[in-house]
């Protein structure tokens, strides 16, 4: 192996206690986040007689069950029980829980960055997929099922195979109405849903370098829909602005030898990747997918692919999914009618995001209904601060609450059989927002171009003469 | 868990590509305990109607005591839903083959007992041929990597770490235990070297 190593290389040796012959290494785990579906694991837990290895370092969040409306009011049974599980598993372990009232509680991949929990330099685990969005600040971030999630909270440790490495590299501008959302459907259509899989992905280039945090994290966190179980982007000083002051972060001298130490996390120059991909800004579109899977994707100008022409590996996965999602081949993506529209998640629910949806909406009222959940309770209070929430209910949304809502619909939040959606969340899998639900992933100030239109619409000329 | 070498058993072609973790197990059956067991939400809403009656045309619906699957692409994708597994494991699943599968369902599927075997496409190719017309014994043998269809041999691919744990039912949590003191002294050095590495205890 040469000299020349890539953020991966250096984040995995960071961590590495051991490494065993089979090459699947034992890795330190220096976060661990834990919400309501985590039920299985602690039940693990308990079955065995074990302890919370390290309480101090494991943080619980009530996010995926969470109402969105009425809190505090009487909730479903189930509901009820799983967020009362959470809480009496927090409490005999000793875990500091951001429960339903706490006022910084939010989405798990919205509050750790945001409370500074996650930071460069970080092996960070979650029982979520997209705990991939944790890497946007230089940490080495992946998502892992229960067995896994009883194993770090009995020994704050992983065993995992060090993944290849790839790179995607872009460059350049990205254009008006375009943003990390586009970046990630863009990629994960050329490249496919598997196109990651078995790796793990450093974003570079300029276009990543001009991107914020918030940016950053949406790109990241679709890493996990392009099959790559972490996404990443190296920290550099747009990362330290972001996290100084931060609740949980390094205060005083540890912040100086934090910055000192992050510094140094990046790819060498000559270092070589397993795969390396290039994209030019310039080409990406505002983009929105017509199928059940990430990848069945086109830009908004374009038209809803022929199964025919597609490679044939694919063909048929996209004759069933035009039927799911009830629309015909060769037409234009545009033009697509919609009944509802959701703004949201950990993929796009932070403050900027609410703003670039609020661009569009200002002045403006919805055709269709639809909602918008903020990603955390302190983004919520900033968006109220700002007048954003006015400009969303003027608009014709409803203003709710924060948790996953209905990009997953476990709190009731479900778009009913056979509607179709605009969502700004992460996965337009059959039955993903409902049984029948019929999703369209795209940026959330498409979503507002969504629900303005009561159509899918290129949200580009509703920016004209806008600040966006 | 217990520990298994070969298997034996009714194969059946699933011939669906990105057959993710949310049409595994809807999240609405999430919150129910592992004990009451899984297995009725095994690809609950493809199976069933709106009634949740069990729908006559799907290939799951019309063969009894499968216990292998052979599936298109990118199987198990998305969610890290380990309840996806446990829904395939209570209904006697043992293993899944298929071109390619979501990481992390891999190692929730292994950490189960559950083989996610990946074929390569001429491999798969002849696999859906030899099952078209109906399910199908298949053995398999994780020592050797193959799988026998009648009389034809295949190849499977499997991480050497998951065959181990596969064949030896291991428990991580035993043994990483046995290596308690090498955790101890990373642990200690981390705190030395990184202490911002450890949340800010202030507020």
């Amino acid at each position: 192996m040469s000299g020349a190593l890539t953020l991966l290389d250096r984040l995995w040796a960071m961590h590495e206690i051991l490494l065993r012959e089979d090459g699947t290494s034992l890795l330190w785990v220096d976060r661990h986040l834990v919400h309501e579906g985590s039920h299985h694991a602690f039940a693990k837990l308990k079955d065995r007689g074990a302890q919370v290895a390290q309480p101090a370092l494991t943080f619980g969040i009530v996010d995926h069950y969470a109402p969105t409306r009425n809190r505090g009011t009487e909730m479903a049974p189930d509901i009820a029980r799983m967020i009362k599980t959470l809480t009496l598993n927090a409490e005999a372990h000793g875990i500091r829980l951001f429960d339903l009232f706490d006022p910084a509680q939010g989405i798990v991949h919205v509050v750790g960055p945001e409370q500074g929990l996650t930071l460069p330099g970080l092996l960070i685990n979650c029982g979520d997929s997209h705990t991939s969005t944790h890497g946007a600040l230089g940490a080495l971030a992946f998502g892992i099922g229960a067995t896994e999630v009883a194993h770090v909270l009995a020994t704050q440790t992983i065993w995992q195979k060090k993944p290849a490495a790839m790179r995607i590299t872009v460059e350049g501008d990205l254009g008006p109405g375009v943003s990390a959302k586009d970046i990630a459907l863009h990629w994960i259509a050329k490249l496919g849903v598997g196109g990651a899989q078995g790796h793990a992905v450093e974003y570079a280039g300029s276009t990543i370098r001009g991107l914020s945090i918030e940016g950053r994290m949406t790109l990241c966190n679709l890493s996990i829909e392009g099959g790559a179980r972490f996404g990443m982007v190296a920290p550099d000083d747009t990362t330290f602005a972001y996290l100084n002051g931060r609740p949980f972060a390094p205060k005083g001298a540890d912040w100086d030898m934090a910055c000192a130490a992050w510094a140094e996390l990046r790819t060498d120059p000559d270092a070589r990747f397993d795969r390396d991909v290039n994209i030019q800004a310039a080409d990406i579109a505002p983009t929105v997918t017509w199928g059940t899977s990430p990848e069945q994707a086109v830009p908004v100008d374009a038209d809803i692919p022929d199964p025919a022409t597609l490679h044939s590996g694919k063909a048929s996965a996209a004759l069933a999914a035009l039927d799911y999602m009830g629309l015909s081949a060769g037409k234009p993506i545009a033009g697509t009618p919609v009944d509802q529209v959701f703004i949201g998640s950990c993929t796009n629910g932070r403050i900027e995001d609410l703003r670039a949806a609020c661009a569009v909406l200002a002045g403006r009222k919805t055709k269709v209904p639809g909602i918008v959940s903020p990603g955390s309770a302190l983004i919520k209070a900033q968006a109220e601060q700002e007048g954003l929430d006015r400009i969303f209910t003027d608009a014709g949304l409803e203003w709710v609450a924060s948790g996953c809502s209905m990009c997953v619909g476990m709190n009731g939040d479900l778009v009913a059989p056979g509607k179709r959606c605009a969502s700004s969340t992460n996965r337009n899998f059959q039955g993903r927002q409902g049984r029948g639900a019929r999703t369209h992933l795209m940026s959330p100030a498409m979503v507002a171009a969504a629900a303005v239109t009561g159509q899918i619409t290129d949200v580009r000329p509703l920016l004209q003469g806008r600040a966006a | 868990m217990a520990g298994w070498t070969t298997c034996t058993g009714t194969a059946l072609l699933l011939p669906l590509d990105n057959i993710d973790t949310d049409q595994l197990i809807p999240a609405r059956f999430m919150s129910a305990p592992r004990s009451q067991g899984y297995g009725s939400y095994l690809l609950h809403d493809l199976r069933r109607d709106a009634n949740g009656d069990l729908l006559a045309d799907f290939p799951l619906n019309q063969h009894d005591g499968v216990r292998i699957l052979v599936a298109g692409r990118n199987f198990g994708s998305g969610s890290s839903r380990e309840a996806a597994v446990y829904t395939l494991v209570d209904a006697g699943i043992t293993a899944v083959i298929a071109p390619s599968f979501g990481d992390i369902f891999s190692s929730n599927a292994v950490n189960n007992g559950l083989l996610p075997a990946r074929i390569g496409a001429d491999a798969a190719a002849t696999l859906y041929r030899l099952l078209e017309n109906g399910p199908t014994e298949i053995s398999i043998d994780l020592a050797t990597g193959r799988l026998h269809c009648g009389t034809t041999e295949l190849r499977f691919d499997l991480q050497d770490s998951w065959r181990t744990k596969l064949i030896n039912g291991w428990d991580d949590i035993d043994l990483t235990l046995q290596h308690a003191e090498a955790i101890r002294d990373y642990a200690k050095t981390r705190h030395s070297t990184a202490p911002w590495a450890w949340p800010t205890t202030a507020n």
